[in-house]
């Protein structure tokens, strides 16, 4: 079985697990581990599109 | 000089800051964390983190196979390849299993593939760090 993940959802998928992991094993209390879950996941799909503009930049 | 109520005031402190004692489950968790994801944290009752950290890491793993990514043997060559194979392995079970299965072949004609296979490291990598977790929750070091 084999998937086909666009660049961009490998990224979200990606930013979704480590994320989780970040906030349950960084924080010790259910809320801290939500609230630093998302920050997390959202630094990451920012980042990816930040840097997405960039290589575009980069390119043009 | 400290007399002696500050002597036992520095002793109180260092006694407070010193983690607890490490027993059985110190040595136990961070063991079944590797072996399994999430079983560390099962066993010591907090079994919602456990399922978390079991989904996050059994999907990147089956999640880097589907996209063809490698499953890095044991080598001695290229630093990334060593560096690859150490990643891997942090997923413990899951490493063995593909390895005996010949899942995680690669692909070198699909730029996904690649993704796949820092997939699979990462998913080991996670793994380690939730050892970790599951040995700090035995020490006492975190509720």
């Amino acid at each position: 079985m084999t998937f086909e993940l666009s660049h961009y959802n490998a990224a979200l998928l990606f930013a979704l697990c480590a994320s989780t992991v970040f906030g349950i094993t960084q924080r010790s209390t259910p809320r801290d581990m939500f609230r630093y879950g998302a920050y997390c996941f959202a630094l990451f799909a920012v980042g990816v599109i930040v840097a997405s503009w960039g290589m575009w930049l980069i390119k043009h | 000089m400290a007399g002696p109520q500050n002597t036992a005031t520095v002793n109180r402190r260092s006694v407070k800051a010193s983690p607890a004692p490490a027993g059985t489950m110190a040595t136990i968790a961070p063991i079944a964390a590797w072996i399994f994801p999430g079983l560390g944290h099962f066993i010591q009752r907090r079994y919602i983190r456990g399922l978390l950290l079991m989904l996050a890491v059994f999907v990147m793993f089956f999640t880097g196979l589907g996209m063809q990514g490698k499953v890095y043997q044991f080598n001695t060559g290229d630093l990334l390849d060593i560096l690859g194979f150490i990643g891997d392995l942090g997923a413990g079970l899951l490493y063995f299993v593909a390895r005996t299965m010949d899942w995680g072949v690669g692909n070198i004609h699909r730029a996904v593939a690649d993704y796949g296979t820092k997939y699979i490291v990462v998913a080991g990598l996670l793994n380690v760090i939730a050892a970790v977790d599951a040995y700090h929750i035995a020490i006492g070091k975190k509720p």
